[in-house]
């Protein structure tokens, strides 16, 4: 089987997950989720650099922070599928006592997770933190975050922005879900942000756009790319073009599905245009 | 009977902080420090100086920089921000919140000029709803300190404790009477004064007073028991307790609002175990405003002759 095929394999099975999940207790955020499912996937099946088992220090091993925590769906299946822990606990997503809380956390100690995210804004800076202390420790592996757009809205990213590329941090890959949709419609409508690559730009960082976010080809040409900007004295983002709710018919091409769980015939019809691959939880 | 506590020479506790850095930056490589543009106010030079590559200037963003401290302690560090206790605690309450406090993240935030000793800037920056910001977030460990002594050696107790820590001190030239090698223990009261009719417990500026209090009560001929409460959460219930049962009275006193402080702490204990009337030394839920520390701590009812007035008010109610 080609490494391609494998990736779509693994991520027709996350499709699953995630709205199986989040069908079983009538909330989380398919939409976001499953716009991201692809490069995840790619993300922590070719991309990474990562050790076996977990440490939170994540010495020696390329480490990843999921800042849009709203998509925990998505993180979830992925770390389970890859490895962390048990996929049989996704069956506890946001269900009392669980580690699988409605938004990722450390608190519950769960395998994968190094920092909690929910309120959005913050997992740049905290990846940042993560680059020095790389640095600090003479390893030379990358750090990685996923920020939503809209969430591009909140400040704190801007100091981030600016305090990454003034020192020069060359160690950090951002990734952009550039989905263009937040929860009251599309980002342009609610608050414009126009030109996110100039932006960046202007920030003085190195910016690759990936057009096809949900092409597991691109992804990968697309990230390797990123790779190979790092170690030159800039901050590298990546805008990643992505359809929401990618992969369901009915959830594509709308903001609907940010954050509501599909009825049990629509759970049917999605689950039918995706078949099992690995097997359900 | 007081004169065992005496003023060394005083000093400003936020240089405490700076020596206590200076210290751990040569004992411990783990130690990195912060700053959002307030290295002099910090007395954050001699680390800086020492230590360049573990010291991160990050410019006037709070938010980033609590970020970055919660980012620095994946990967084994052990970070110390610094800036004004109001930027280090209501600016950044959900940065604090979920990125090192939900995140259980090593990180100790340490903030220098609380309450209304910051003086002429007004209130703006004198920030006195900070303690009960902070001791509201769970798993967070909250110390203000009285001295130049104590804030060192608190400064370097912290990097041992594992854990989220407030460390709150302040901008002016204070006594300094804690011995220097005084260990200084997270949680644990210290007793400075015994006494039988009335417990004083007092966290930071205010301790000094509550000395000088006790000094005025004795020629009066009440004796007054003085704690020093540095850590106020997690709380030495049982050193207060144990003196209250004592003393049957309390006067808590702080450069903070009524609301949140040390003394809502003391009195949900008492509540609790052994219910004895208390008087609260605190600002009475307003904000501050321009003046000198001196005319600010007795504008507001934040020095030894307010503590002796209370103390005389709790004791009728007894």
């Amino acid at each position: 089987m080609s490494e391609i095929k494998r990736l779509e394999d693994f991520t027709t099975q996350v499709r699953r997950d995630i709205l199986r999940m989040v069908h079983a207790v009538n909330s989380g955020h398919p939409g976001g989720s499953l716009g991201c499912a692809e490069f995840l996937v790619t993300l922590y099946q070719s991309i990474m650099t990562r050790k076996e088992g977990f440490d939170m220090n994540g010495i020696g091993e390329d480490i990843f922070f999921l800042s849009n925590g709203h998509i925990s769906p998505v993180f979830y299946s992925v770390l389970a599928r890859s490895g962390y822990f048990s996929v049989s606990e996704l069956a506890t997503f946001r269900k009392l006592d669980t580690r699988l809380q409605g938004h990722p956390t450390t608190h519950e100690g769960l395998p994968g997770i190094r920092m909690a995210s929910g309120s959005l804004g913050q997992g740049l800076s905290v990846a940042l933190g993560a680059t020095q202390a790389k640095k600090l420790n003479q390893d030379q592996h990358l750090v990685y975050v996923l920020t939503g757009d809209g969430e591009l809205q909140e400040g704190q990213n801007w100091e981030a922005i600016m305090y990454a590329s003034a020192k020069k941090v060359d160690n950090l890959i951002a990734i952009v879900d550039y989905n263009g949709q937040q929860i009251d419609g599309a980002t342009k409508d609610v608050l414009n942000m126009g030109n996110l690559k100039a932006k960046f730009e202007a920030f003085d960082w190195d910016v690759v756009e990936i057009t096809e976010g949900n092409s597991i080809e691109a992804i990968l040409t697309g990230m390797n790319d990123a790779k190979s900007k790092t170690g030159h004295g800039k901050p590298v983002c990546v805008l990643l073009h992505t359809e929401m709710g990618n992969g369901v018919d009915f959830m594509m091409h709308t903001h609907a599905w940010h954050g509501k769980a599909p009825s049990d015939e629509q759970l049917a019809n999605a689950l039918a245009q995706n078949p099992e691959t690995l097997g359900d939880y | 009977m007081i004169k065992k506590y005496i003023n060394t020479g005083s000093k400003d506790t936020r240089s405490g902080f700076g020596a206590g850095m200076t210290e751990l930056g040569q004992k411990n490589e783990h130690v990195v420090a912060l700053c959002a543009d307030l290295i002099g106010s910090l007395k954050f030079d001699d680390f800086k100086k020492n230590h360049p590559e573990r010291f991160f200037q990050i410019g006037i963003a709070e938010a980033n920089m609590i970020g970055i401290a919660a980012g620095l302690t994946v990967g084994g560090k052990i970070p110390f921000t610094g800036t004004f206790a109001n930027f280090s605690t209501g600016r950044v309450y959900d940065q604090i919140r979920q990125s090192v406090a939900y995140s259980d993240k090593n990180v100790k935030i340490c903030a220098s000029h609380a309450g209304l000793t910051l003086g002429e800037d007004g209130a703006t920056h004198q920030i006195l709803e900070d303690i009960g910001m902070m001791k509201m977030l769970p798993g967070m460990t909250v110390i203000n300190t009285c001295d130049y002594n104590q804030t060192k050696a608190a400064t370097i107790a912290l990097a041992e404790h594992h854990g989220p820590a407030y460390l709150r001190f302040g901008r002016p030239v204070v006594p300094n009477f804690t011995p220097a090698d005084e260990p200084f223990i997270i949680g644990k009261a210290i007793m400075l004064h015994e006494g039988t009719d009335v417990t004083i417990i007092a966290t930071g500026h205010l301790v000094w007073e509550a000395l000088i209090a006790a000094e005025t009560l004795e020629a009066k001929g009440i004796s007054a028991e003085v704690i020093n409460i540095h850590t106020i959460k997690p709380l030495d219930e049982e050193a207060i307790l144990k003196s209250v049962a004592k003393t049957g009275c309390v006067v808590t006193a702080e450069e903070h609002n009524i609301l949140g402080g040390l003394g809502e702490s003391v009195a949900r204990t008492l509540a609790l175990n052994n219910p004895k009337p208390q008087e609260f030394v605190a600002v009475q839920d307003s904000f501050g405003e321009s003046g000198t520390p001196e005319q600010l701590m007795d504008k507001y009812k934040l020095n030894h002759q307010a503590i002796v007035e209370a103390v005389e008010k709790v004791i009728i109610r007894r």
